[in-house]
């Protein structure tokens, strides 16, 4: 079997009595579309912060590409390739579209910390970042501070700055959460249009979207993985729409 | 052998009897703290007012040293509410640099008011005559003053606990404490909790202050002097604790006590390396939330 | 929707633009200007002019640490006293080279910047805050009970300074006034490179959003730890400039009134402006002056108003205002 880009072993983590992660094992194959499910409250961001090292589990492995990055700093996993973007929008609201992407770029170019020359005589960062921007299609803001932005243009600017960092893996928490229909059309298509060598882990509620990117499906229950497979099977499992029970059913 | 055991008997009471001032006195900053999120440099005000107020009623006016204690905490408490409602209220969720300038410009202002209207020089505190004097406790005499000091405040702190524990005020504080939001969802008004917890804490710091104005003196700069051990306290404890002010309390009032004594040359040094040390450690205090 | 491809010509122009922020404004020679300036204008107050300066550098480094990182201290006096008693120890015990002592005291205080924010930038909001404290109160205890050092409250006296690049410190305050700016200029240099560097730009998105810093791999303590210790030694010039000018150096270079007041004095100015410092000093020791006539007593009183005052009707101090002023002439404008 070939190395899975992430996976976990009996990942799980307790607050307190509640167990908000409960032994997940999970596999991510490289340049996947995978997308993750589940109820509010099933632990999905919370399994995201655990891949990424914003909290540190009670038991379990975590592997990127084949290594072990359990007890790794959440920045030195992003330099191993493991991206991440947030479910409310963080970004620096105060900078300009394109200084957001910027230090994102000249980090992974490791020239973040210089101290001696100033930024903008960095051009080949600046322009890589330019690029990003032009891609997505916001280079029009780019000197506009975040803030300013329409909300779903922001989502953009998160998506332009996971791609600054050159992600092997990308986690996409909630991509179109929060931005009016109008404009999550760009979102879903930028993510259809990202490199095939990305292995892409997404978090949805809204079924259309995943049912449309995803090749492979894991559904989450209360800090567990319920069932995993191709999205013909989960459409077809009971206990999925038993779960999901008064939502609305995939087509 | 026997002289370094009466050393530590004593070193244990008069540090009891000033952890329990300072947790009275630190335990309403926690809450706030924790429940609000605002950092309140000028709490330490509260207990001088209380302090001020207090002596200020036995000293001028006669009044009997219950009701004078009573009256401490209970301008504190009246003058808390405009302060949190009109004043602290704007700057919930804002900058914390915000919050810690805002507190000190107020700490500020009322070390110069108090000299104004009370001069430079620390407040008398004389006790009731019931609670003056010498007490035998067991095998030895101790002042009867600080013993009344710390069973009051063992059973305060006891009262806190329960009410804490117990009533659906209490309950309410932990669920704002751990989660505002949901706290809020399930339909509890954080706008009136705060108000009363900040008026609580308030008052027991007033209390703290009055009760205490033997160990730590009533005067002008009370609130900007003694902040780093209000501070420390918390820290160490832990925010949004009731508990964990406790120890640290038990903890520094002892240290402190025990080191001015055995080590005068270095004051309270070793107070503060120990607190690094401790916050080394344990960076969230002993118990903190995660 | 396709995605909108601008052309090279407008790509070229907004990459130009986000390039050259860093150029020099000609609006940044104005405190030079009024540097020069003022030892013609007032010849009288040149020994007051140097203490200005000196502390103009201290809120400097303050404005670093405050204004750019974002981490918020009270005792960022611990650093301008180590840095004072350093150099007034070495001219106390018979090293009184003024450029050597600067450079050991900046030493000196850095030390001390990086040992104790190794410790205290791994604590976040109130304990850090506290924490700060400490290290300052501790230092000030330290002094305090050194006596047989440091002189204890009584102040370390018997400094003897020795000429600057062969110019005598006079009663005037003529060299001091030139030692002062020139320590503040070439300070100001670094701090102005540090703050367009790819590092500097690092720090205000740490103030923005750490959270977000740790996502793009951002080494955050270690890039606030390095900050710290920068202005600490920054810090630690000033403290030096004020003992070596005034050949004292007493217990209140270590205080919280100090470190209270240089924060202060940063507000007024406006924080993370670089500029705050140049603003905010003079128009503390000003108000200080005009207040102490009226009334010494209770300074503290209304130092304290108006502290409360900025912090809820003009956040942001003088920078702020401007920039709101601006603001609202263009709005008319309009």
């Amino acid at each position: 079997m070939s190395e899975a880009a992430l996976e976990t072993q009996g990942l799980s983590m307790s607050f307190g009595a509640l167990r908000v992660a409960n032994d997940i094992d999970f596999r991510l194959e490289p340049g996947a579309r995978h997308a993750l499910i589940g109820p509010n409250g099933a632990g999905k961001t919370t399994f995201v912060n655990l891949v990424t090292g914003a909290l540190q589990p009670s038991a379990g492995r975590i592997m990127l590409a084949g290594h072990d990055i359990t007890r790794l700093a959440q920045a030195q996993r992003v330099k191993r390739g493991l991206v991440r973007t947030f479910q409310i929008t963080a970004l620096f609201r105060g900078l300009s579209v394109l200084e957001n992407v910027t230090l994102a770029v000249g980090e992974r170019h490791g020239v973040g910390g210089d101290m001696l020359r100033p930024s903008g005589s960095r051009r080949a960062v600046i322009a890589e970042a330019y690029a990003l921007l032009e891609r997505l299609g916001i280079a029009d803001e780019a000197l506009r501070p975040v803030k300013e932005l329409a909300y779903g243009r922001q989502r953009l600017v998160e998506i332009a700055v996971a791609l600054g960092l050159d992600p092997k893996v990308l986690l996409l928490d909630e991509p179109a959460a929060g931005v009016p229909s109008a404009e999550s059309g760009t979102i879903i298509e930028m993510i259809e249009r990202l490199p095939t060598g990305i292995a892409v882990l997404i978090i949805e509620h809204d079924m259309d979207l995943v049912f449309r990117l995803a090749r492979r499906i894991t559904v989450m229950v209360q800090g567990a993985v319920l069932v995993e497979g191709p999205p013909q099977e989960i459409a077809a499992d009971p206990r999925v729409r038993q779960v999901y029970l008064g939502e609305r059913e995939p087509a | 052998m026997a002289d370094a055991f009466a050393a530590a008997v004593s070193i244990l009471f008069h540090g009891l009897a000033f952890a329990m001032v300072l947790y009275l006195v630190s335990v309403g900053l926690s809450v706030t703290m924790g429940l609000m999120g605002f950092v309140n440099l000028a709490h330490g005000v509260f207990a001088a007012a209380g302090g001020y107020v207090a002596t200020t009623l036995m000293s001028r006016v006669g009044v009997p040293f219950a009701p004078a204690i009573a009256g401490g905490v209970l301008a504190a408490m009246i003058a808390s509410v405009p302060l949190e409602r009109w004043l602290y209220r704007r700057l919930y969720g804002k900058d914390e640099l915000d919050q810690v300038l805002l507190t000190i410009g107020l700490a500020f202002m009322s070390v110069a008011a108090a000299k104004f209207v009370w001069g430079p020089l620390a407040q008398p505190f004389h006790p009731p005559p019931a609670l003056s004097g010498q007490i035998e406790l067991g095998f030895r005499e101790f002042p009867t003053y600080r013993s009344f000091l710390i069973a009051s405040g063992a059973v305060l702190v006891t009262a806190l606990w329960l009410g804490l524990e117990r009533t659906r005020f209490g309950a309410q504080i932990r669920a704002a404490v751990d989660n505002r939001r949901m706290a809020q969802s399930v339909g509890v008004n954080t706008s009136l909790l705060f108000t009363c917890a900040f008026a609580l804490g308030s008052g027991l710091a007033a209390l703290g202050g009055s009760l205490g104005a033997e160990i730590l003196a009533i005067e002008p700069g009370y609130a900007l002097e003694h902040l780093i051990y209000f501070l420390i306290v918390v820290s160490v404890g832990g925010l949004g604790s009731i508990s964990g002010p406790f120890f640290a309390a038990l903890f520094l009032g002892v240290a402190d006590t025990g080191f001015k004594y055995l080590l005068p040359e270095f004051g309270a040094f070793f107070i503060y390396a120990l607190t690094l040390v401790i916050l080394l450690w344990r960076p969230r205090g002993l118990f903190g939330h995660a | 929707m396709t995605a909108e491809t601008a052309t090279p010509l407008a790509a070229a122009a907004v990459i130009d633009a986000f390039s050259r922020r860093h150029r020099l404004h000609w609006a940044e020679a104005i405190p030079w200007v009024l540097m020069v300036g003022a030892y013609f204008v007032f010849p009288d107050y040149l020994a007051l002019g140097a203490q200005v300066l000196a502390t103009i550098l201290f809120g400097l480094s303050l404005d670093l640490i405050l204004g750019y990182a974002g981490i918020v201290t009270l005792g960022h006096a611990a650093f301008f006293g180590t840095g004072a008693y350093v150099a007034g120890l070495l001219a106390a015990h018979g090293w009184g080279e003024p450029i050597t002592g600067l450079l050991v005291a900046a030493l000196a205080a850095a030390a001390v910047g990086f040992v104790s924010g190794a410790v205290v930038l791994r604590t976040q909001g109130l304990t850090l805050l506290m924490l700060t404290l400490v290290v300052a109160t501790m230092l000030y205890e330290a002094a305090n009970k050194a006596t047989p050092i440091t002189g204890g409250a009584d102040g370390l006296g018997g400094m003897d300074v020795w000429p600057v690049l062969g110019f005598r410190f006079d009663l005037f305050g003529k060299v001091a006034y030139w030692y002062c700016g020139a320590a503040l200029f070439a300070s100001w240099i670094v701090a102005r490179n540090i703050v367009h560097s790819p590092f500097g730009r690092s720090l205000t998105g740490i103030r923005e959003n750490e959270r977000r810093m740790h996502a793009i791999g951002s080494p955050v303590f270690w890039r606030r730890l390095a900050i710290y210790t920068i202005a600490a030694g920054m810090a630690g010039v000033a403290g030096a400039l004020i003992a070596q000018t005034t050949a004292f150096v007493g217990l209140g270079v270590l205080s919280f009134d100090r470190s209270g007041a240089v924060l202060i004095m940063l507000i007024l100015g406006g924080v993370g402006r670089l500029y705050g410092a140049f603003i905010g000093v003079p128009l503390y020791m000003i108000l200080q002056d005009q207040f102490a006539e009226v009334d010494p007593v209770y300074w503290y009183f209304w130092i304290g108003l108006i502290l409360v005052l900025v912090v809820v009707f003009a956040p942001g101090g003088a920078f702020g205002f401007a920039d709101r002023l601006i603001r609202r002439l263009r709005r008319r404008a309009r």
